[in-house]
């Protein structure tokens, strides 16, 4: 019955199963607003999971296509679809939206009914990003994302919410709107079409081209976060909640990555073989710099913070080095950053939870009073820092390949994150779980419960599943890439 | 005989103009009449006004222009639609308003009366197409509003605000008839359609032309309160009674639209490249310092005011585009700016109560734990002011944008989208008040049934629209493909 129609349920069920949750009410009724939240999120799940299983990987056509015409005053069609790039993005996005309602099950007890909404309404919205084939129907899900993201942050965060609040939406507003102006410049130049596609073969000269690539690096820069604009994201990780980090993190961050396959590179490829120089300098710096920046954290989510930009750069590093081995690897490297930014926010939750303290320096000793979290923190710290066997080995190697056949020196200054991120999550790590209990209160700390095991083991699976057998992933997305890429290659110079 | 019916059917078209002026007077006798406890029947009979009018305007919708009563009036599509806006927002003003007003002691019959004449005054200027008929809906407009303001007598807040808006107003009015003169001194017609004509093939007395087009633009800019014409606007929406703020800044609004696309649009038409750099500078200007100026208000009264200002500079993108794609888009960007301004106008008037007038930023700390569904409203509201999609705001910028781009000014479109980056700021920090902040009054809401209605109605309306734009979009196109 709804055959033809997956991709508006994926995008639905969570928006509107996010209003079923809000009219519960008020905090009297929370724990029915957070059964619906879950039964929602896992509906959510559920419809997508035929994206999976009817998916053809042999073609790099668009499928679960579906089009209406939407606002035919300015021929903006309500059209949909996904191809082996934005599919596994849209099925990690359902993933995480379950977790994290899972995760903010006991810990948030103020505004339940509000916080478990904003999640699922986002969830629908970031699943209609990835799923848009209309440039405004992308441009209305990617910003109005930004509404429920802002009060999360906002309503639910620390003490410096507001400050962050209003740097992250306002901060990425900035990009967007400039991409808004091309997108426009785009449907004059194309003839009178919002269609992605359509402007896939659209002819345009090179200074229109230059302009435009600014502005959606600027956009999607923005979102990723590409040094040096990447100052709000620590500052939102902060003061998100666990919930908010792990969707900061797992799948906000992919939609600017996105946005470079989807728009730049297909759209604007002259402009982007042009200035490949300047992302790819922007990338090694935030694999290098950040790096080290990292390192000097003392606040845990702060470090996690920066070591995600580090591992955006390498999937934009991978994106410009056109080629399959370094487009995928910068896709294997986005999903797999998913899972483990996910699960070490998530870990941090668990500690936060227990202490109420971030800090490194008020942590030591805790695999003599949590064991098994000990364990659980271990992989994903591995996982971080690169470790063969776990999904950050995967996409990492695939992107050092692609770059050493690119330059010699991109994939040396690269490879150094495999020293960097080693250090600073391992340090972090010995700091934390390691060495004797100095602190009393650390004493006290109760091992995980069946709750946390289960979001913590569901994400174990999916980073070992992933490293140690990532071809159905690359199957999945190695016709689209080598597709794209094709179209790259070619001038739409006039 | 036959000449007496004909000169009856000549009126026919003006037939919810005369209604609306039969029945103000009939109020004006009845109120009169009645005392303070039955003063509801204004208020009744005022909606009823409405309500009727909205018939007559609905039972013959035009699909092309009709001229009449010697030129001066003409009912077209772009009327037609326009009245029926304006009488549902003046409808929804005086819901809004009404307990306001009784908890003030402003619950007179000189309110629905002046706000009737107001709307006469806008429906005449909505169908005028000529000069001095413009000028006549014009004067009748203000003047009622000038009294409007000075309602609440010993305010001497109020009456400042009255006494600067009329000075203001009476010299905008001037500059209009001067510049009209000069036109009519070029082109020898008052009449939009003569005026297009005799402009067509170019004229010899550029001089005179011009500056009359100057006169005229800076009366037009005085009156949409656009940058630098703007020094009333603030005054008077901090100074009048809330109820009066919201009327001035939502109807008038729509009627100033068909005011400025009238002359422009359809009588000087042909000068569009004279007009149109005028317009820039007011538009730019006006986003610039409405949106700058905002931030620093700590009124929320003054700051919507400011925020008015802004967004006249962005409808004004859409009519410097001299295109009937533009003066569409200008058309929904006021339409919405009209929604807009009722629901967050009508959201003071909602919280406010006898003694208090909840017009500071500071009043809206806490809403969201005092009355979540309020501040959700408020949070659409707010968000579509900023143009934050999914709301309908976002649609009547990016209608604007795109008809500025249209005709190659991508410079001015990346002005307004930074200027608009700047007024998210303002707007945002009415949601943190509502959602981050802790409420320091708990006083509960209380709202009666009706208006509750009415505001929820309005402030869906904004998330409705913004799902799906299509209807009113296409109302505008329509009306302004068909009426030029």
């Amino acid at each position: 019955m709804f055959g033809q129609s997956i991709l508006s349920l994926v995008i639905w069920v969570p928006i509107l199963a996010g209003v079923a949750v809000l009219a519960t009410g008020s905090d009297r009724n929370a724990g029915l607003a957070r059964w619906v939240a879950l039964a929602g999120a896992l509906l959510g799940l559920i419809v997508a999971v035929p994206l999976v299983s009817g998916f053809d990987t042999a073609t790099s056509a668009m499928q679960f296509v579906e089009k209406t015409a939407w606002i035919p005053a300015f021929n903006i069609h309500y059209h949909l679809g996904v191809d082996g790039i934005s599919m596994p993005l849209i099925l990690l996005n359902s993933f995480i939206t379950v977790l994290v309602v899972i995760a903010g099950w006991k810990v948030i007890q103020d505004k339940v009914a509000q916080y478990m909404a904003a999640f699922l309404i986002m969830s629908g919205l970031i699943n209609g990003v990835f799923a848009s084939l209309d440039g405004i129907l992308f441009y209305v899900f990617f910003e109005g994302m930004l509404i429920p993201l802002y009060l999360i942050v906002g309503v639910w965060g620390g003490p410096n919410r507001v400050y962050a609040a209003f740097k992250f939406f306002l901060y990425t507003l900035l990009g967007s709107l400039l991409m808004l102006v091309s997108m426009i410049y785009l449907y004059f130049q194309s003839g009178g079409s919002f269609d992605i596609q359509t402007w896939h073969t659209t002819t345009l000269g090179m200074t229109a081209q230059t302009l435009m690539f600014f502005a959606f690096l600027l956009a999607f820069g923005v979102k990723v976060p590409m040094w040096p604009v990447h100052t709000w994201l620590p500052d939102a990780h902060v003061e998100a909640p666990t919930g908010g980090s792990v969707v900061l993190a797992a799948i906000t961050l992919k939609v600017g990555a996105y946005g470079f396959l989807r728009f730049i590179l297909p759209i604007l490829p002259d402009a982007s073989h042009e200035y490949a120089w300047f992302v790819i300098m922007l990338s090694l710096i935030a694999v290098a710099y950040i790096g080290l920046v990292a390192l000097a954290q003392s606040d845990m989510k702060k470090l996690i913070a920066y070591s995600s930009i580090a591992h955006m750069g390498f999937v934009t590093l991978g994106i410009f080095m056109f080629s399959p081995l370094g487009v995928e690897g910068g896709l294997v490297q986005m999903i797999s950053h998913g899972f483990v930014s996910a699960a070490l926010f998530l870990c941090i939750g668990v500690m936060y939870d227990r202490l109420h303290s971030r800090q490194i320096k008020d942590y030591g000793g805790l695999v003599n009073k949590m064991p098994v979290f000990a364990a659980f923190f271990m992989l994903f710290a591995m996982a971080n820092a690169g470790l063969p066997a776990t999904s950050g080995f995967v996409g990492e190697f695939m992107v050092i390949m692609a770059a050493t056949k690119v330059n010699f020196w991109f994939a040396f200054v690269a490879a150094t994150t495999l020293i960097f991120g080693a250090a600073y999550t391992l340090w972090m790590y010995k700091r934390v779980v390691f060495g004797s209990i100095t602190n009393p209160k650390v004493e006290d700390m109760s091992d995980v419960n069946p709750r946390e095991i289960l979001l913590l083991g569901a994400l174990a699976i999916c980073v070992l599943g992933m490293g140690l057998y990532p071809k159905p992933f690359t199957d999945v997305m190695h016709v689209s890439v080598v597709d794209l890429l094709a179209h790259v290659a070619q001038s739409k110079l006039p | 005989m036959s000449t007496l019916s004909m000169n009856l059917a000549q009126f026919v078209p003006a037939l919810p103009e005369i209604f609306v002026l039969v029945m103000v007077s009939l109020i004006l006798i009845i109120d009169a009449a009645v005392d303070d406890s039955k003063r509801y029947l204004s208020y009744v009979l005022s909606l009823l006004t409405l309500a009727g009018a909205a018939f007559l305007t609905a039972r013959d919708l035009s699909s092309m222009p009709v001229l009449t009563l010697g030129g001066l009036f003409i009912d077209d599509p772009l009327s037609d639609v326009l009245k029926l806006f304006l009488y549902l927002t003046v409808a929804v003003v005086l819901v809004y308003s009404r307990d306001y007003l009784r908890e003030r002691g402003l619950y007179k019959g000189e309110f629905f009366v002046l706000a009737l004449f107001a709307l006469l005054g806008m429906m005449v200027m909505v169908s005028a197409s000529h000069f001095l008929s413009l000028y006549l809906g014009l004067e009748l407009l203000s003047l009622s509003l000038y009294a409007m303001v000075a309602l609440q007598r010993d305010s001497s807040v109020a009456t400042e605000a009255a006494m600067k808006y009329f000075v203001l107003g009476a010299l905008a009015s001037g500059m209009l008839l001067y510049g009209m003169s000069m036109v009519y001194g070029v082109t020898g017609s008052l009449a939009l359609g003569d005026m297009a004509i005799a402009l067509q093939d170019g004229t010899d007395m550029r001089i005179p032309l011009v500056f009359g087009v100057v006169f005229i633009v800076a009366g037009l800019a005085f009156k949409l309160g656009a940058v630098p014409f703007h020094m009333w606007v603030p005054d008077v929406y901090h100074g009048a009674p809330t109820a009066v703020t919201l009327f001035i800044g939502s109807a008038p609004k729509i009627a100033a639209f068909a005011f400025v696309v009238r002359i422009l649009g359809q009588g000087l038409e042909s000068q569009v490249v004279e007009w149109r750099d005028m317009l820039v500078i007011l538009a730019v200007l006006s986003m610039a310092v409405g949106n700058i100026a905002a931030i620093a208000q700590t009124n929320l009264k003054r700051m919507l005011a400011y925020s008015t200002i802004s967004h006249m500079g962005f409808m004004l993108l859409g009519i410097l585009a001299g295109s009937q794609n533009g003066y569409g888009s200008a058309m929904f960007y006021v339409l919405v700016y009209a929604l807009m301004s009722l629901g967050s106008f009508g959201m003071i008037l909602l919280l406010s109560r006898a003694g208090f007038e909840a017009d500071k930023l500071d009043d809206f700390k806490g809403l969201n734990q005092r009355s979540p569904w309020l501040a959700f409203l408020m949070l659409l509201l707010m968000f579509s002011m900023a143009g934050v999609p999914p709301t309908v705001g976002f649609y009547a910028k990016l209608a604007v944008l795109q008809a500025v781009m249209e005709i190659g000014y991508v410079w001015l479109a990346v002005a307004a989208v930074m200027l608009s980056l700047v007024g998210a700021f303002y707007y945002l920090r009415i949601v943190k008040l509502m959602y981050f902040d802790t409420p320091h009054d708990t006083t509960p809401i209380t709202t009666s049934p009706d208006t509750r209605i009415i505001m929820s109605a309005n402030g869906l309306a904004v998330l409705a629209l913004g799902i799906l734009p299509q209807p009113l979009m296409a109302v505008c196109m329509f009306a302004i493909g068909a009426s030029f």
